[in-house]
C-alpha cells in the first residue's frame, strides 16, 4: 500500500479509516472558528440545524476582526457575537486583537495533526504547522457547530518542490507569488499543496505562513507544510499540548509535483486585477504607487514589519505616497513597538492602524483608494474592487518591495536598497 | 426538477467580492437589497437587467475568493434558477449546494447570452433551446445529493443529525 500525503495521515485519524484522495469521509473537527465578516453568521443558522447549542465550546472560537465598527450594523454584529459568546461560554477575540488565521497559530490553538475549519476562506494559513486547515462557508460552519463533523473529499495532494535557498532581498512572499503564477488561480482546485524542499526548510514560520496563506489563491483546500526543528522552536512556549511531529510518507502519491528553483528567483509582482497575474519586477515598466499597504493575513508578522523598518529608517516616504502599516496581531504590534520597529515606520510617515483587516478589503471602511489610483499591498488578493473601488488598481508584493516602494512612489525592487 | 431560462454570460474566475462587492457587506444583512448589486463591478447595472428564473452561465472556476455565503445567497435572491459552468471554487460550490442554489457543471463554451437553455438537474442534463445542442452535467457526489433531496444542509442535518456520504 503506498505512503500518504499530509492530508490523507490527518483524514485518516479524524476519520478513523484508511482515508485516500478521492474518498468522501465525516471527520472530526478539533477547532472551528468564524469572525465578523460574512454574512449570514454561522451562528444565526445554528437554530436551523436542530439545536441551540454549540457542540464543545471549547472548540469553537469567535473573531471580531474585519470589521472595526465602521457602522451602526458592523456594531450591531459585534454586539451579537459578543452575547453568543458569553451565552454558548466559548472564547471571543476582540477588535484589535488582530486576524483570526494570525492569532490561532501565535496564541498555540492548532498543533500539527489537527483537523480545523474557518467560516474564512484564508483558513488554510494554519496549514504551515501541518495541520489540515481549511475554509468553509457559514452553513457548513453551523452544520460543524451543531455536530462536530464534517463531510470532506479527500483531496489529491500538488507537491512543490522548492530547492536552493532564496537570494538576499527575495521573501516568501515572492515565492509565494512565483508558485501561485505558476499553479494558476484553479490550479489545485478541490486538491491540497504541500510545500517541501530546501527553500522551504530556510524559511521561518513568518514565511511558512505566507506561502500557506497563499493557497486558496491557487483553489486549494489546504496548503500544507510538514514539521522541522523551525516549527517545534516556534511551538515551544505556544502551545500546551502534547503535539507530534508530522510529515508526509516518503512514498506519497501526489497528483502532480511542480518544482521551483528558488536560487533563482527575482522579487515579483501580482498585477490587477487576478493573483495569478504575476511577473518579474525587473520586467514591470515604470508604475507609479499612490498607497503602499504593509497588512492583512499574509504578510503583517513581526519579521514583515521589521524587514520595511529595515529599509524605512532614518528615511522619509515620497510625497504623494500614503502608507498604511496595519500589523496582523496585537502581539504582533507590541513587539513591534518594543523593538522600535513600529517608531521607525511612523517616523517615516506610516499610519498605523488597528490589527486586524483593515486594508484589506472594501468592508472594513478603511484606506479606499481614489478613483484611477495604484495601490500596492503585501495582501493576498488584488481583485477589482477590493478596497472599495472598483476604478482603482491593486498590485500585490512583499515588504521589502512595499517598502522600497513608498520611499521612491514607484514600484521598486527592493534589491537596490541592498546595495546602499 | 426542472429549469428554463435566458442565458447571461460571464468570463473565467469570477470571484466572490465581483459576485458582491466587499463594500456591501457592511450595508444591508438582505440579499433580496444587495442583489441588485450583483456583478455591479464587472458588469454595472446587470443587477437590474436580471429576470426571475434567467440562468447565469461562467468559465472555469466560478465563485473563487471568499468564503461568503452571501455570494450564492445574492445570486439566488436575484432569482437566478442556476448557474452553470464548467468548474466551480470548492468553498462557492459547497455554499450553493448548501443553501439551495442549483449548480450544473459542464462545458459553456458554445453558450451565448440570450441563449434559451433548458436543464434536467436530476438527471443531468440539458438543452440549447437556441442551437438545438445537447449539454451534459458531470455528476455530483451522492452526499451533495443527499443535501439537495433533503433541500439544503440544514434540512439535512435536522433530519440525520449527521452527514449521510452513501
Ligand atoms: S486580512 Fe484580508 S484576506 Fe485576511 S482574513 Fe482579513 S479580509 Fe480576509
Amino acid at each position: 500500500m503506498a505512503g500518504k500525503t499530509i492530508s490523507e495521515t490527518i483524514l485518516s485519524a479524524k476519520s478513523k479509516s484508511d482515508a485516500r484522495a478521492g474518498d468522501i469521509v465525516v471527520a472530526a473537527l478539533d477547532l472551528t472558528y468564524s469572525h465578523d465578516g460574512n454574512r449570514p453568521l454561522a451562528m444565526d443558522l445554528l437554530t436551523s440545524m436542530g439545536t441551540d447549542k454549540v457542540w464543545d465550546p471549547a472548540r469553537y472560537i469567535l473573531f471580531l476582526d474585519h470589521h472595526p465598527s465602521p457602522n451602526a450594523l458592523s456594531a450591531a454584529a459585534h454586539t451579537k457575537l459578543r452575547d453568543f459568546a458569553i451565552q454558548q461560554g466559548v472564547r471571543l477575540y476582540e477588535m484589535g486583537d488582530g486576524i483570526s488565521h494570525v492569532i490561532l497559530p501565535e496564541r498555540g490553538h492548532i498543533a500539527p495533526g489537527d483537523l480545523v475549519i474557518g467560516s474564512d476562506s484564508h483558513s488554510c494559513t494554519g496549514g504551515a504547522l501541518a495541520a489540515f486547515t481549511t475554509g468553509v462557508g457559514s452553513t457548513d460552519m453551523a452544520a460543524a457547530m451543531a455536530t462536530g463533523q464534517l463531510w470532506m473529499r479527500v483531496p489529491e495532494t500538488i507537491l512543490v518542490r522548492c530547492s536552493g535557498v532564496l537570494p538576499r532581498g527575495v521573501a516568501a512572499k515572492d515565492l509565494a507569488l512565483a508558485i501561485a503564477g505558476r499553479i494558476g488561480a484553479d490550479g489545485a482546485n478541490y486538491m491540497a499543496i504541500e510545500f517541501a524542499g530546501s527553500a522551504i526548510d530556510a524559511l521561518s514560520m513568518d514565511g511558512r505562513f505566507t506561502l500557506t496563506n497563499l493557497a486558496i489563491e491557487m483553489g486549494a483546500k489546504a496548503g500544507l507544510i510538514g514539521t522541522d526543528a523551525v516549527t517545534e522552536a516556534w511551538l515551544d512556549g505556544r502551545l500546551t499540548r502534547p503535539w507530534a511531529h508530522l510529515t508526509a510518507d516518503a512514498d506519497a502519491v501526489y497528483a502532480r509535483i511542480v518544482d521551483i528553483d528558488a536560487s533563482t528567483l527575482t522579487p515579483r509582482i501580482a498585477l490587477p486585477h487576478n493573483v495569478d497575474n504575476v511577473v518579474a519586477i525587473e520586467d514591470l515598466p515604470r508604475t507609479r504607487v499612490h498607497q503602499v499597504v504593509i497588512g492583512t493575513c499574509n504578510a503583517a508578522r513581526e519579521s514583515d514589519l521589521a524587514e520595511a523598518a529595515r529599509i524605512l529608517k532614518g528615511k522619509r516616504i515620497a510625497p504623494g505616497v500614503r502608507l498604511i502599516v496595519t500589523p496582523s496581531s496585537r502581539d504582533t504590534m507590541v513587539a513591534s513597538m518594543q523593538s522600535g520597529v513600529l517608531a521607525t515606520l511612523v517616523q517615516a510617515g506610516a499610519v498605523i492602524a488597528t490589527p486586524g483587516c483593515s486594508g484589506c478589503a472594501g468592508g472594513c471602511h478603511f484606506a479606499v483608494p481614489d478613483v484611477g489610483e495604484n495601490v500596492l499591498s503585501t495582501a493576498n488578493r488584488n481583485f477589482k474592487g477590493r478596497l472599495g473601488n472598483a476604478e482603482s488598481f491593486i498590485y500585490l508584493a512583499s515588504p521589502a518591495t512595499a517598502a522600497a516602494s513608498a520611499l521612491t512612489g514607484w514600484i521598486t525592487d527592493p534589491r537596490e536598497e541592498f546595495r546602499a | 426538477m426542472n429549469i428554463a431560462g435566458r442565458a447571461h454570460c460571464f468570463g473565467d474566475d469570477i470571484n466572490t467580492d465581483y459576485i458582491i462587492a466587499s463594500k456591501y457587506k457592511t450595508a444591508s444583512l438582505d440579499p433580496r437589497d444587495l442583489a441588485r448589486h450583483l456583478m455591479e463591478d464587472i458588469d454595472p447595472g446587470f443587477g437590474q437587467r436580471v429576470r426571475q428564473g434567467d440562468i447565469l452561465v461562467a468559465g472555469k472556476n466560478f465563485g473563487c475568493g471568499s468564503s461568503r455565503e452571501g455570494a450564492p445567497l445574492v445570486i439566488k435572491a436575484a432569482g437566478i434558477g442556476v448557474v452553470v459552468a464548467p468548474s466551480f471554487a470548492r468553498i462557492f460550490f459547497r455554499n450553493a449546494i448548501n443553501i439551495g442554489l442549483p449548480v450544473f457543471i459542464c462545458d459553456t463554451s458554445a453558450i451565448s447570452t440570450g441563449d434559451d437553455l433548458e436543464f434536467d438537474l436530476e438527471a443531468g442534463t440539458g438543452r440549447n433551446r437556441s442551437t438545438g445542442a445537447l449539454i451534459e452535467a458531470a455528476p455530483l457526489p451522492r452526499v451533495m445529493i443527499n443535501i439537495v433531496r433533503d433541500g439544503g444542509l440544514a434540512a439535512h442535518i435536522r433530519k440525520h443529525k449527521t452527514f449521510q456520504v452513501v
